[in-house]
C-alpha cells in the first residue's frame, strides 16, 4: 500500500475539523427564512377582511414609508400572545398591515374587539394563496418591508416583547 | 455532604485516571514490569470512585436536594420516581457523568476479567481508556460540575422537559451511551495494539464482546428511536434522516462493519489494518454524533438543550482523540505485518464486501448530513439534505448489502468455488424470483426500490436459515444461532419498510364531529371534539371510534396537545395495531366552520420494522453469550491442560 494513503484518514478529518469549528465560531440564525427576503413583493391585491378597514394591495406598501405586515388568523393561539406586542409597535407610530390567512369577517371581527386592532389595511387570504407566495408557511409571520417594497426581513413565529426593539431597528435601517 | 463527597470521588476519579494513564505511558516506555502490574488495581479503584460519584448524584436526584443547583434545574419533588431517577442522566451534566461512569467501569472490568491479551497490549489499552476518560473528567469538573450547590436554597426544582416525560424516552439516552462506551473500549483496544504493534486474533477476540456489545446497544437505541419518532411527532414516518437520527445512524454503520471484519481478525488472522481503521471510525462516528447533537451546529426537528462552548470542548476533545489516533495510525500501520491472504470467492471476500458497502452507505449518510454546514460556511446559504437524497443514495447500496448477508454466511473460509454457492443458495434465488414475478403481477404502484427489496427480503428470510441446514442442531454453536437470527431480523425489518412505503394509504380530511373515514377496510367515526387538561398541558382530543370491517369497534382519541411551559404543541397520535399493520390517526388543527383535520393512515405492516429492531438486537445477543461461554471454556481447559502438564 502507498505510504502516503494511511495519511488520508487524518487529511479527511482534518477538512472535517475545520468546516465544523468554522461552523461553530459563526454567529447562529437558525431560523429559515423565505427565499423572499430580499426581493421585491409579489403582486397582489386582497379583498377587506372586515367592512370598517380596506383591503389590501401590493401597491399599498410601495408608498415610500417602511411598513410592517403581518399574517395572522383568529384561530391562531400565538396570534392572541403577539396582540400586544404588535399594539405597542403601533403606539410607536409603525404602520402595520395584516393579511388575515383562511378566516370569516365574523371571526375576524371578533379577534380584534377582543384583542385590540393595530392595523392600517387588512386583506382577507381565504385559500393561503398570496401567503405561500411571500414564502410564509404558518402564522404568526410578520415581514418588514421598505418603502419600495422589497422585503427586508421576516420574521416567524409570534413577537415577543425583545424582538420590539430589534424589529424598529429594521424599520428604521429601511427607511 | 453528599454533594461534596460526590465532588471528591470524581476528583479521586479523575487523579487515579491520570495516574493509569501514567503508569502505562511511562511503563511501556521504559518497560516496566511493575508499573505493569499496577495499572490493574488502579483502573478497578478508578471504576470504584467514579460510579461512587454517579449513585450520590442519583441519591441527591432521588430525595430532590435542592441545593443542588442540577436537581433544582431539571427535577421537582413532585415527580414519579421514575422520572427523578432518570432525570439524573436527563441532562448535560448528569449524561456526561454517566458516560465516563460508564467508561470506568469498562476499564475496571478489562482490568479484571481480560486475560487473553499480551500483558503490554492490555496496559496500552488502558492507558488509551484513561486519557479518553481524562478528557471527560476535565470537561465535567471545570466546566458542567453536577454537584455544584445553590443559594439561596429555592423551595422547588424546575421539573424535566415535558416531552422527556415518557418511559421510553427515560432510557433511551443511557441504551445509546452504552453502545458508544462500548465502542471507545474497541477505540482504546485498537490504540493498545498500534502501540504494541500486536494485532492478531488475540487482540481480536479480546474486543469482539465490546464491539458486539456496543453493536448491541446501538441497534436497540436506534430502534426505539425511531418508533418513538414514528409515534410522537406524528408525521408517520419512521426515519427522516433527521441530524440526529444519522448522528446514532453512522456509529451504528461503523460498528456493523467493525463487528464483521473483527471476526475475520479472529477468525483468519485477515483485514488487520482495516478493523484497526474501523474500530478508530467507529468511535469518531459516536464522538462526532455526540458533538453534533449537543453543540446545535445542525438544525434538527429533535430540540436539545445547545451550548456552543459545550460544542467547542467535545470538539477540542474529538480532535485530540481522533486526530491522534489518526495519525498513530498512519505511522504505525505500515510496521503492522500483514495478515493472511483469501480469495475473492471466499467468506472473507463476502465479508469485505459487507464491509466496503457499509463504509460507502457511512460515508454518504456522513456527507448529506455535513453538506448543509458545508455550503452554509462557503456560500452562506441554508438548505437541506432531505429524504429525496438519502434514500437514493443509500438504498440500492443497503439492497447489494442485503442480498451479500444472503451469500456470505455459505461460504466457506479462505477459497470456494463460485458454482458451490450457486448450488447452495439456489432455494433462495428461486423464492426471491418467484416474489419478485408475484409482486409485479399481482400490485401496483410499488417503486422498483420497494419491489426489488421486498422479493429480496422473501429470499433472504429463507437463506438465513441455510447455515442450519444439514447440521446437528444441538451442537451448532449459539453464535451460529446467533447470526441467524440477526440477519433472519434484518429481513423481517425489510420486509417493514418495503410494505409502509409501498402499501401505506393516506387520507387527509376536514371532518366535522358526525363525520365517517374510510381508509382501507377501516370505517372512523368522529364523533366529538373534547378539551382535556393534564399535569402541565392541555389538549383537544377527538373521540373516535375505528372498525376494521366487521371487526370490533375500538375507541381512539388522538390529541393535540399544547404544553404550557415550553409553549410548545405535540400531536398524540392514535395507534390501533393488527397483525398486518397498524392505523394511526393525527388531529390537526380546526377551522373557523367547525372542521378538524384528521389525517388517517393505514400501514401494512410497519411494525415487522421495530420487531426487525429487535429481533437483530437478539441476535446479537446470542452471539455474544456464545462467544463469551466458549472463550471461558477454552481458557479452563488451557489452565487445565497447564495444570496437569
Amino acid at each position: 500500500m502507498n505510504r502516503w494513503l494511511l495519511w488520508l484518514p487524518l487529511v479527511l478529518f482534518g477538512i472535517f475539523f475545520v468546516a465544523v469549528a468554522t461552523g461553530l465560531i459563526m454567529p447562529k440564525d437558525n431560523i429559515i427564512e423565505s427565499k423572499m427576503v430580499g426581493k421585491p413583493m409579489p403582486a397582489f391585491e386582497l379583498p377587506a377582511a372586515i367592512e370598517q378597514q380596506p383591503g389590501l394591495s401590493s401597491a399599498d406598501l410601495t408608498k415610500g414609508k417602511p411598513t410592517l405586515l403581518n399574517i395572522f388568523a383568529s384561530w391562531c393561539v400565538p396570534c392572541i400572545a403577539e396582540a400586544p406586542q404588535l399594539l405597542a409597535l403601533q403606539r410607536a407610530g409603525v404602520e402595520i398591515n395584516a393579511i388575515a390567512s383562511r378566516d370569516t369577517p365574523e371571526d375576524i371581527a371578533n379577534f380584534l374587539n377582543r384583542w385590540g386592532n393595530p392595523y392600517t389595511r387588512i386583506g382577507t387570504d381565504t385559500t393561503s394563496k398570496v401567503q405561500l407566495e411571500l414564502g410564509s408557511s404558518g402564522v404568526p409571520e410578520t415581514f418588514v418591508i421598505d418603502g419600495d417594497g422589497i422585503i427586508v426581513h421576516q420574521h416567524i413565529g409570534d413577537i415577543r416583547q425583545e424582538d420590539i426593539a430589534k424589529l424598529i431597528e429594521l424599520l428604521e435601517d429601511a427607511g | 455532604m453528599i454533594a461534596e463527597t460526590g465532588l471528591i470521588a470524581l476528583w479521586l476519579a479523575a487523579a487515579l485516571a491520570l495516574l493509569q494513564f501514567g503508569l502505562g505511558a511511562i511503563g511501556l516506555r521504559a518497560q516496566r514490569e511493575d508499573y505493569y502490574a499496577a495499572i490493574r488495581p488502579v483502573a478497578v479503584a478508578q471504576g470504584l470512585f467514579v460510579s461512587l460519584s454517579f449513585l450520590l448524584l442519583i441519591w441527591l436526584f432521588l430525595r430532590s436536594d435542592m441545593s443542588v443547583k442540577l436537581v433544582v434545574m431539571n427535577s421537582a419533588s413532585v415527580k414519579p420516581l421514575l422520572y427523578k431517577f432518570a432525570g439524573t442522566w436527563g441532562n448535560h451534566e448528569g449524561s456526561m457523568l454517566l458516560w465516563v461512569t460508564v467508561m470506568g467501569l469498562a476499564g475496571a472490568f478489562i482490568a479484571l476479567f481480560e486475560r487473553s491479551l499480551k500483558t503490554r497490549t492490555l496496559v496500552a489499552t488502558l492507558a488509551a481508556q484513561a486519557f479518553i476518560s481524562l478528557g471527560f473528567y476535565a470537561f465535567l469538573l471545570v466546566s458542567s460540575n453536577p454537584f455544584e450547590r445553590m443559594f439561596p436554597v429555592p423551595a422547588d426544582g424546575q421539573g424535566l422537559n415535558p416531552l422527556l416525560q415518557d418511559p421510553g424516552l427515560a432510557f433511551h439516552p443511557p441504551t445509546l451511551y452504552f453502545g458508544y462506551v462500548g465502542l471507545s473500549v474497541a477505540f482504546s483496544f485498537a490504540v493498545g495494539a498500534m502501540i504494541t504493534r500486536d494485532v492478531g486474533a488475540d487482540f481480536a477476540k479480546a474486543m469482539r464482546p465490546w464491539v458486539l456489545g456496543a453493536w448491541i446497544f446501538l441497534t436497540l437505541g436506534i430502534t426505539a428511536g425511531s418508533y418513538w419518532a414514528y409515534y410522537e411527532l406524528g408525521w408517520g414516518g419512521w426515519w427522516f434522516w433527521d441530524p440526529v437520527e444519522n448522528a446514532s445512524l453512522m456509529p451504528w454503520l461503523a460498528a456493523t462493519a467493525l463487528l464483521h471484519s473483527v471476526t475475520v481478525l479472529a477468525t483468519r488472522d485477515s483485514l488487520r489494518a482495516w478493523t484497526l481503521m474501523l474500530a478508530v471510525v467507529a468511535f469518531s462516528m459516536s464522538m462526532i454524533g455526540t458533538f453534533l447533537v449537543r453543540s446545535g451546529i445542525l438544525t434538527s426537528v429533535h430540540a436539545f438543550a445547545v451550548d456552543p462552548e459545550r460544542g467547542s470542548f467535545i470538539l477540542a476533545l474529538l480532535a485530540i482523540y481522533i486526530g491522534g489516533a489518526m495519525a498513530l495510525f498512519a505511522l504505525r500501520v505500515g510496521t503492522v505485518k500483514e495478515g493472511k491472504r483469501f480469495e475473492l470467492v471466499s467468506r472473507e471476500g463476502a465479508l469485505v464486501a459487507n464491509n466496503l458497502l457499509l463504509s460507502v452507505i457511512l460515508a454518504l449518510v456522513f456527507i448529506g448530513t455535513l453538506y448543509p454546514l458545508l455550503v452554509e460556511a462557503v456560500t452562506g446559504d441554508k438548505l437541506s439534505v432531505g429524504p429525496p437524497y438519502f434514500n437514493l443514495a443509500t438504498g440500492p447500496l443497503a439492497l447489494m448489502l442485503v442480498a451479500v448477508m444472503a451469500a456470505g454466511p455459505l461460504l466457506r473460509w479462505r477459497r470456494d468455488n463460485p458454482k458451490a454457492l450457486l448450488n447452495r443458495i439456489s432455494i433462495p434465488i428461486l423464492i426471491a424470483a418467484a416474489a419478485l414475478f408475484a409482486l409485479a403481477l399481482f400490485t401496483t404502484g410499488m417503486s422498483f426500490l420497494a419491489l426489488l427489496g421486498l422479493s429480496l427480503a422473501a429470499g433472504v428470510a429463507v437463506a438465513s436459515f441455510a447455515p442450519l441446514w444439514k447440521r446437528n442442531l444441538r451442537r451448532t454453536p449459539l453464535h451460529t444461532y446467533g447470526m441467524v437470527i440477526a440477519h433472519f431480523g434484518i429481513a423481517v425489518a425489510l420486509v417493514g419498510m418495503a410494505c409502509e412505503s409501498s402499501f401505506t394509504e393516506e387520507r387527509l380530511v376536514a371532518a366535522q364531529p358526525g363525520d365517517e373515514i374510510v381508509v382501507n377496510q377501516w370505517k372512523l367515526e368522529f364523533e366529538a371534539i373534547e378539551p382535556m387538561a393534564g399535569p402541565n398541558w392541555t389538549a383537544l382530543e377527538a373521540r373516535m371510534t375505528a372498525q376494521y370491517g366487521d371487526g370490533a369497534v375500538h375507541e381512539i382519541t388522538p390529541q393535540n396537545r399544547m404544553f404550557a411551559a415550553a409553549q410548545t404543541q405535540t400531536s398524540e397520535a392514535a395507534l390501533l395495531t393488527r397483525w398486518n399493520g397498524q392505523l394511526y390517526v393525527v388531529l390537526g388543527d380546526g377551522d373557523s366552520e367547525g372542521r378538524w383535520q384528521i389525517r388517517v393512515w393505514w400501514k401494512p405492516f410497519v411494525p415487522l420494522i421495530w420487531y426487525g429492531g429487535i429481533l437483530v438486537a437478539f441476535g446479537g445477543f446470542l452471539a455474544m453469550v456464545g462467544r463469551l461461554r466458549r472463550g471461558y471454556k477454552q481458557r479452563k481447559q488451557r489452565e487445565y491442560a497447564e495444570a496437569t502438564l
